[in-house]
């Protein structure tokens, strides 16, 4: 099937075809063109997202003071330029939705899949270019009405990025919870009608589209993370978008889904035998398996980076594909661990907290192999090289402090406070931010055509971890003190008085990692136009998309789509000269393929 | 004042970060600068890796010297030491991993930085080593898990018990309410369709026809007598609440139309508690905190802050809405002749609506 796609398209795609200004860079369906629209929306969600983290975060450190900004930025909302506690909880809801949705759910997997899973595989384009297409601008649309949302008269959604019924549900609870929330409901139902379209396409085109010899063996582990990574998206989206229709139903169709038993602003309200927890469960059969949504894609681009500069085969790919298999099995059967304290059946309890801490199996074993891949390497410390190194470190950092929010006992004290705030952001939120940045350094040139700033990346680089670190290491200890999260300020209890001083300390790091992301974004936008040009494999890479010639055209490859000889990691292989083979290279006479 | 330092802080170290990539560009030799880290590139980031170890070892170190005193003090209930125990259990295993796991990964970065000259070793597989290192971590979280599930168990499954005080912890925003069950020590049945009767004084919805309910009695601070194990119904009336006591190590959600449940016994007076050497010094930090800003607003013509002492508290857990973080309600711990001595001043339910 594969091989006779391949050559049948042949022809239509050996020479250019005559594009128009429209078909080339807006409605374009060349998985290229497609893979920039979504780095280029993601990284501005991630500016938007990163800026509202840190006006909350100037409040935490210097609690109801004036901020010439807040007024520059928040206008009514903050008057004299302090900040009311209603802003302070949208900015923590849509910086929380802009992070985990826009940005490392579509902004990382949306941009490198889309780039990577032709090219690696050898395919002209994606399955379907037009559903591609479609995806792409749902997606703009969803950012659209979300950013929409930010302007409407009470203000943006504000109950937590997760919804919960009863406060997401009824106006009079809270001002985001109106046309707000209404715009955020609609925009993640958009959102997720995106993400279904470019799953299924993923899916189908690794399936389908691989290039001659290309077998399920020889996928370099991006392409297993995204393969895999689109058919969790595939089996929990659906329930989230569920939730949200039931909770529009609930909000502006008088059901009784979610809520039952309301007494609010002097009024007992209709709603009669829904639950709140029944929405707990199908957000977290979504919310959770999202985190491996989010992760994967990042540990994938880190597999092939380590390598790659590492000089090094990647340690263990049978066991790689192995431990990504079996997180994406057990992410689907963890979500409870987000309810111990929900008041569901403390047997529930038990059952969650064993699937859970299983996770930490595989996650440790992929931990093993990256630092096993680094043991006699001949690493190239380039900046993409650093950053996956680093999500390796903040990857074992955050996902250690899981054990203990795993384990319901131990949850029953840190849920909902800081503890669980830093350990999702070095696990998930670093991490796969890391993975991002590791992704656009190094395919920047399949891109672009062009390099960027080495020095500008290392700089990006150091800051960016030092204040990783800076930020979420003090943050475990405000949650073990028993500081609840969304707090607009600590002050009101004495008992947290001594905790002022941590939040300075993250704030200042905070904001020295804000600005250190100008650097890249400097970098970035400078290299796209000035940087230097670069040679076709400049890292000296096996996979296919660096035998594609620099050009970008529709159908990647002039003539005969590269066949596969080989797996994605014979670096460094002895016997041969040169410490790389791509995979399009015949085997030598007598030289045996790996039984891997 | 602080303010403005650090916002010209901040400008300074963006203008030197900017200054130095400047110089660093200008540095480059036009014709070599390819962009792909070279020898004296991979030299120069395999040491800071090793620096970034230290970096992150000393960090830690560090955070706890100075911040390890904010920690909530030992747990005071029944179940607390179990969970402490646990935790500090837990907490080793993750350091130890954490420490060695960091070192390989740094030490590997600095050791194997890359030269131009050399080629790295073709290692793809080990089978030996893949097992050893899933069953290790296998064994250590299924001890973890025993342990684990062990003292959830121990803690979770409310038994009967005819001798232990039942209180309704009642949650709307932004407030708490606790109501006991009076003279017969049932609650009587509730429902937010009941809060408008008797002209709002229905003040968690009791329901009037029911003989349990008049003897009920709401207060809006919490008194418990020690020793005694307590068994709460939490309920609230508009949207998700969490009832937090961290220095029980306790906590459960409310849920508009259920009851959820948790029960502990606490051990440690409110009287003792203050008496805590750990707490005492707590306290005094905190004090000490409260005078310097104190100070400040002194200065611009407000009110001093009172003097901190110590209580135990129950707070709000799940966001509830704008104050949320108000949202709270005064612990009182203390002998059961005390808290009979102060229930026995409650107004009933029944006398309250009269």
């Amino acid at each position: 099937m594969s091989i006779e796609s391949a050559h049948s398209h042949e022809d239509d795609h050996g020479h250019h075809h005559k594009e128009t200004f429209i078909t080339k860079y807006i409605f374009s369906q060349d998985h290229k063109m497609i893979a920039k629209q979504y780095l280029i929306t993601g990284l501005f969600m991630g500016f938007v997202g990163i800026a509202m983290s840190l006006l909350f975060r100037l409040q935490l450190a210097w609690p109801e003071k004036p901020f010439g900004i807040f007024e520059i930025l928040l206008g009514k909302w903050a008057p004299d330029g302090v900040m009311d506690p209603n802003v302070y909880l949208a900015l923590v809801t849509i910086h929380g939705t802009i992070m985990v949705f826009f940005v490392l759910t579509a902004g990382l997997s949306g941009t490198f899949s889309n780039l990577l899973i032709p090219l690696q595989i050898g395919a002209r384009d994606m399955a379907s270019g037009l559903l591609n297409m479609i995806s792409y601008w749902l997606f703009f649309l969803s950012c659209t009405l979300m950013v929409a949302s930010l302007f409407v008269e009470a203000g943006p959604a504000a109950a937590g990025w997760t919804v919960y019924p009863p406060l997401s549900a009824l106006p009079q609870a809270q001002p985001g919870s109106g046309t707000g929330m209404t715009l955020w409901l609609v925009s993640m139902a958009v959102f997720i009608a995106s993400s279904l379209l470019a799953a299924l396409n993923y899916v189908v085109t690794v399936i389908n589209l691989r290039t001659k010899g290309m077998t399920m063996s020889r996928l370099p582990l991006t392409i297993w993370a995204f393969f895999v990574t689109a058919i969790i998206g595939i089996v929990s989206f659906p329930v989230l978008l569920s939730a949200a229709l039931l909770l529009i139903m609930d909000r502006s169709f008088g059901t009784s889904f979610f809520l039952s038993d309301i007494f609010i602003q002097g009024e007992v309200l209709h709603y009669q035998g829904g639950s709140p927890v029944l929405y707990e469960h199908l957000f977290w059969f979504l919310g959770h398996p999202e985190v491996y949504i989010v992760i994967l894609p990042a540990l994938g681009i880190t597999s092939e980076v380590i390598a790659t500069n590492a000089r090094k085969p990647i340690f263990g790919y049978r066991a790689m594909i192995a431990s990504i298999l079996a997180i994406a099995f057990l992410s689907t059967i963890v979500w409870g661990h987000h309810m111990f304290i929900s008041g569901m059946n403390p047997f529930l309890g038990s059952v969650f907290t064993f699937t859970t801490l299983l996770i930490a199996i595989p996650s440790a074993v992929k931990a093993f192999n990256y630092i096993t891949t680094l043991w006699k390497g001949n690493l190239q410390l380039n900046p993409a090289m650093l950053f996956s190194i680093a999500l390796v470190s903040t990857f074992i950092s955050g996902g250690l402090t899981g054990i203990i929010l795993g384990d319901s006992t131990l949850d029953i004290n840190v849920h909902d406070t800081y503890f669980v705030v830093a350990h999702f952001h070095l696990v998930m939120g670093i991490s796969a931010l890391y993975g991002l940045f590791a992704g656009v350094y190094h395919w920047f040139p399949k891109m672009f055509k062009r390099m960027m700033n080495k020095n500008l990346g290392y700089i990006h680089f150091w800051v960016t971890a030092i204040c990783a670190y800076g930020v979420f290491f003090p943050m475990h200890f405000i949650g073990m003190a028993g500081l609840p999260r969304r707090y607009y300020t600590n002050t009101n209890f004495p008992y947290f008085d001594d905790l002022a001083n941590i939040n300075v300390v993250i704030t200042v790091f905070a904001l020295i990692a804000g600005a250190a992301q100008l650097v890249f974004l400097y970098n970035f936008i400078h290299s796209i136009f000035y940087g230097k040009k670069t040679k076709q494999n400049p890292w000296k890479s096996n996979t296919l998309e660096w035998t594609a010639p620099i050009e970008h055209f529709h159908g990647n490859w002039h003539g005969e789509i590269p066949h596969v000889h080989r797996w994605a990691y014979d670096y460094s292989k002895p016997g041969h000269d040169e410490d790389y083979i791509p995979q399009n290279i015949p085997l030598k006479k007598g030289e045996e393929e790996l039984q891997h | 004042m602080t303010i403005f330092l650090t916002l010209i802080l901040l400008i300074l170290v963006t203008v030197s970060i900017w200054q130095v990539t400047k110089i660093l560009e200008l540095s480059q030799p036009k014709e070599e600068s390819t962009q792909i880290a070279d020898d004296d590139d991979n030299q120069m980031q395999g040491k800071l890796m090793l620096v970034f170890l230290i970096f992150i070892y000393g960090l830690t170190l560090f955070s706890f010297w100075r911040w390890g005193d904010v920690l909530l003090p030992d747990a005071s209930s029944d179940h607390g030491p179990g969970y402490d125990t646990l935790m500090w259990v837990t907490f080793s295993v993750i350091f130890f991993v954490q420490t060695v796991t960091q070192a390989f990964l740094h030490y590997f970065s600095y050791k194997y930085r890359g030269e131009k000259s050399r080629k790295a070793f073709f290692y793809a597989d080990n089978d030996r080593l893949e097992a050893i290192w899933t069953i290790i971590p296998t064994i250590v979280l299924a001890a973890l898990i025993l342990y684990g599930l062990y003292t959830w168990n121990d803690i979770m499954y409310v038994e009967k018990n005819e001798d232990a005080l039942v209180v309704e912890l009642y949650a709307q925003q932004f407030n708490w309410k606790a109501r006991y069950g009076g003279e017969d020590n049932v609650l009587g049945d509730a429902n937010v369709r009941f809060l408008q009767d008797f002209d709002g004084k229905n003040l968690v919805g009791i329901d009037a026809t029911d003989p349990n309910g008049l003897d009920d009695i709401i207060v809006q601070e919490l008194h418990l007598p020690v020793g005694k194990e307590i068994i709460f119904k939490m309920r609230s009336q508009d949207v998700l609440h969490s009832a937090y006591m961290p220095h029980f190590r306790a906590q459960m959600n409310c849920v508009p139309g259920m009851i959820t449940e948790f029960a502990f016994t606490p051990t440690k007076t409110t009287e003792q508690m203050r008496m805590d050497t750990d707490v005492i010094s707590k306290v005094r930090k905190i004090n000490e905190i409260r005078k310097i800003n104190s100070e400040e607003l002194i200065a611009n013509g407000e009110e001093a802050l009172d003097p901190y002492i110590f209580d135990y508290v129950l707070l709000c857990n799940k966001i509830c809405g704008a104050s949320h973080y108000t949202m709270q309600m005064k612990i009182i711990v203390e002998t059961e002749q005390e808290f009979n001595k102060w229930i026995k001043s409650q107004q009933t339910f029944a006398q309250f609506i009269q």
